[in-house]
């Protein structure tokens, strides 16, 4: 049973995974590319570690939290690496398909320049 | 059937690693090669928990653990210097 469970999740995150280097290698720039990688893989990654957490359950061991590491820290820190990246991007004026939004008159971010 | 589903996803995973290492090669601007690396190393840490379930060893779990953490910091200190120009000053 969990080892069906185990397959299912496995496949199922190699497909997200799968799907989200096809985003990064097929989208048009660099502001589409960035969701590729930062929600499918992400979401690919989770399924993973759920499948690693049924299979350690499964072959004995008793159910462990110790897996979960993996996944609390992808989750807490794809967001931020796709934050600065994203940051780092329009700061540098990268090449967009649509016009990036004009800054705000009040935004006192000129400071991290 | 975990056999075969490992063997699939595996080989699934492999061609995704491919694809970013082609947008890696290739990738018009810096930020996307960071970008790219980025997404080899989140691969890398699924072929790594994949092939730890495929040879029953808990031993690689360590292995993703760490390649997660420095993974991060290197796209962060590659970020950092893209919008700086320089790491420390």
């Amino acid at each position: 049973m969990l080892e069906a469970l185990a397959s299912v999740l496995i496949l199922f995150g190699a497909f997200f995974v799968l799907v989200g280097s096809l985003g990064l290698a097929r989208l048009p720039d660099f502001f589409t590319r960035l969701h590729g990688p930062t929600k499918a893989t992400t979401l690919g990654l989770a399924a993973v570690c759920a499948a690693f957490i049924a299979f350690a359950a499964g072959s004995g061991n008793g159910l462990s939290v110790r897996e979960l590491l993996i996944l609390v820290f992808l989750f807490i820190t794809a967001p931020v690496s796709a934050f600065v990246l994203g940051r780092a991007a329009l700061r540098r004026g990268t090449p967009s398909m649509t016009p990036p939004p004009a800054p705000l008159e009040d935004a006192d971010d000129d400071r991290h320049r | 059937m975990l056999t075969a589903a490992l063997n699939i996803a595996i080989a699934a995973v492999l061609l995704a690693m491919l694809l970013s290492l082609w947008r890696l090669l290739r990738g018009p601007a810096p930020e996307d090669r960071v970008l790219a690396l980025d997404t080899l190393y989140i691969n890398t840490i699924a072929l790594v928990l994949m092939l730890s379930i495929r040879f029953d060893s808990r031993l690689y779990f360590e292995a993703a653990l760490l390649i997660a953490m420095t993974g991060f910091v290197g796209t962060i200190a590659l970020a950092k210097y893209l919008l700086r120009g320089n790491l420390m000053d």
